[in-house]
């Protein structure tokens, strides 16, 4: 079953998420990611699960708030506009603990904005984005087959640790066409006694699912479960990729497909003989700042050079990973629009020829 | 000597926090024998909604799940489709279902999703102090309405059975009351075929309960009935506005 094939990026994350085990997806429709519902309809009841097309985000992150109560895996997806909708039950369910995968292709805004790619939701993404003191675990691919992975593997971060999690692509992720290898992961047994399935009295507690604590002992008692969780995370979850870091004078830090073109852009310096590379966060929380303080520590590393898609949002973990050691470039594109790699080779030469001269 | 009344196991004996002569105690417990009754102890989830009710995880003594407020019939839904033999049911206040969620409740009749809803409509939110709900009637003063409801400015009362009983997934719709002790055993006779046409398999079932909220209505416990006859039920007639199980 194992074998590549060439597949759209929306169809292919569906395929990987029923193979790995997905039970139930909730989904309302939205460009770029219409396919994964409509792939879900088609696929995931063959697959003896259930597919539900809701009447509205609000409905479909509630349904994943429920469904993920009984500890089976659930999932969603959407867009910008429809992410935005979710913040309520994201927040409920980060506050009861709630596993539940959510897929987000960011698309242009804010408002309506439009369904070409952007960045522009990195945020909203990485830093809670509802109510209260939360993260969600997010994990960002550069192409298709690496999403694919990490679907599947935020079926099993959820449940580790009773999590909402989020992949967050974007629309070229979405549509784009690449040769792919879906897995069939093992599905881990995870410890249900929490879940909401039914009560018999006696094989273990009663189950609530609760993120309601009126008294504030209580609240602080919760919220110290939550941080503990998030400390574990960003000691065990981090993931970066390191291109041709190793002498690099130039370290461009990009996320998603905009990194991919950075890695052009990097090849093509390298001709002309420039020393550039790359540092690619995968987990966009927890964020790899670490690494970057290491090599913001080294003599060689001149620069950091942000590209993002957006007016400059991932900057700021940049800033405080490389703790301002040494300069923060930034070249950034106000979404809809992706640089080319000739762009950022060419701003690099820049930025060198720049520094000689003020020398 | 002859054990005549035992207060029913599905309910835990957490003492209830609702105020003297509401009606959510004697809801929870025509709910909570309901269940036990049909066997479905083991089998029952609940979802606790946000209003005066939102401690019933606490009261009923089976699996729960606390909500966002209004949105227990997604969430409901999403319990359904993940374990579609379990029997879940939401307890929602008419600021909870005809305000906020009255997306999700006309939603998941219109799916006719297998899931029971008990609906307490006391015309006014309770829990923030006595504001107006789309139940409230013309006339009504509250703390939104100091003025008595104005259609035109505020809206027209709300008929929630009436409403959802435009959907075809809709199986069991009634609406009853718990004035005496024979409006008390329909209301729970209701109850327990809501929770019966689950167990069979049967479409989406709410039962719409006039509940009373003495404390925001400003009257004692027994006015509060009569305040109810005289002013509720004239809108909100009691009855079944569906029953696709047969005799009506
Ligand atoms: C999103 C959101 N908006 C508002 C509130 C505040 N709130 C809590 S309870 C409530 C009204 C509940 O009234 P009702 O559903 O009629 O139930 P009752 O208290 O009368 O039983 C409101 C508005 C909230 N918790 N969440
Ligand atoms: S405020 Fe009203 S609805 Fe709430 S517990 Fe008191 S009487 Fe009941």
């Amino acid at each position: 079953m194992e074998k590549t094939v060439l597949m759209k990026g929306n169809e292919a994350i569906a395929e990987a998420a029923i193979r790995a085990g997905c039970k139930v997806y909730f989904g309302y429709p939205i460009t770029p990611q219409n396919e994964i519902p409509e792939y879900m309809a088609a696929n995931l009841g063959k697959a003896g699960g259930t597919f539900v097309q809701t009447e509205s985000e609000l409905a479909s992150i509630s349904m994943l708030y429920g469904a993920g109560g009984t500890g089976e895996r659930a999932m969603t997806s959407s867009s910008s506009i429809g992410i935005a909708l979710m913040q309520e039950g994201i927040s409920f369910m980060a506050g009861a603990q709630v596993p539940g995968v959510i897929v987000n292709m960011n698309r242009g805004g804010p408002g309506l904005g439009g369904i070409q790619a952007s960045q522009g939701d990195y945020f909203q993404a990485t830093k809670g984005g509802g109510n209260g003191d939360y993260y969600t675990l997010c994990l960002a691919p550069e192409s298709i087959q690496e999403a694919c992975d990490l679907v599947q593997l935020l079926f099993d971060l959820a449940q580790k640790y009773r999590q909402p999690v989020m992949m967050l692509g974007d629309g070229m992720i979405g549509q784009m066409m690449e040769p792919v290898c879906i897995k069939e992961p093992e599905q881990k047994e995870y410890d249900l006694s929490w879940a909401t399935r039914g009560w018999d009295g006696v094989s273990r507690e009663r189950a609530i699912i609760n993120s309601h604590y009126p008294n504030p002992d209580d609240m602080v008692i919760q919220n110290g479960i939550l941080q503990e969780k998030y400390r574990q995370m960003e000691a065990e979850e981090v993931r970066y990729e390191e291109y041709m870091c190793e002498d690099a004078e130039t370290i461009m830090v990009a996320w998603g497909t905009v990194a991919r073109i950075c890695k052009s852009a990097i090849k093509s310096l390298r001709n002309q003989g420039v020393k550039a590379g790359l540092i690619r966060p995968i987990s966009l929380y927890p964020f790899p700042y670490a690494i970057l303080e290491e090599y913001a520590k080294k003599d060689q590393v001149k620069r950091f050079l942000t590209v993002e898609m957006c007016a400059g949002q991932m900057v700021e973990d940049v800033i405080i990973g490389t703790k301002s050691l040494k300069p923060i470039e930034r070249l950034n594109k106000l979404g809809m629009m992706s640089h080319t790699p000739k762009e950022i080779a060419d701003y690099v030469i820049e930025l060198e020829a720049a520094e000689k001269e003020g020398k | 000597m002859e054990k005549l009344f035992t207060k029913t196991t599905a309910l835990t004996d957490k003492p209830f926090h609702y105020c003297p002569g509401c009606t959510h105690g004697i809801i929870h417990r025509l709910v909570a024998e309901s269940i036990e009754e049909l066997g479905l102890k083991d089998k029952a989830i609940g979802l606790a909604p946000v209003g005066c009710a939102v401690f019933a995880n606490e009261y009923f003594n089976v699996d729960m799940q606390t909500t966002s407020h209004g949105r227990s019939p997604a969430i409901a839904t999403g319990i359904k489709r993940a374990l579609p033999d379990r029997i879940v049911f939401t307890y929602q206040g008419d600021g909870d279902l005809a305000s906020i969620g009255c997306g999700e409740v006309n939603h998941a009749a219109v799916r006719g999703e297998k899931i029971t809803t008990i609906f307490i409509n006391n015309a006014i939110y309770g829990m923030t102090g006595g504001q107006a709900a789309p139940t409230t009637l013309l006339g009504q003063k509250t703390t939104t309405t100091p003025y008595g409801k104005d259609g035109d400015a505020n809206g027209y009362p709300m008929k929630v059975c009436e409403m959802l009983a435009a959907h075809e997934g809709a199986y069991y719709l009634e609406r009853v009351a718990l004035w005496d002790t024979a409006h008390i055993i329909k209301a729970k006779k209701a109850i327990k075929k809501a929770f019966q046409y689950q167990a069979e398999g049967k479409g989406y079932c709410l039962i719409e309960v006039l509940g009373t909220c003495p404390t925001n209505w400003g009257c004692s416990p027994l006015e509060a009935f009569e305040w109810q006859k005289e002013n509720m039920l004239p809108m909100y007639p009691l009855g079944v506005f569906k029953d696709k199980g047969g005799e009506e």
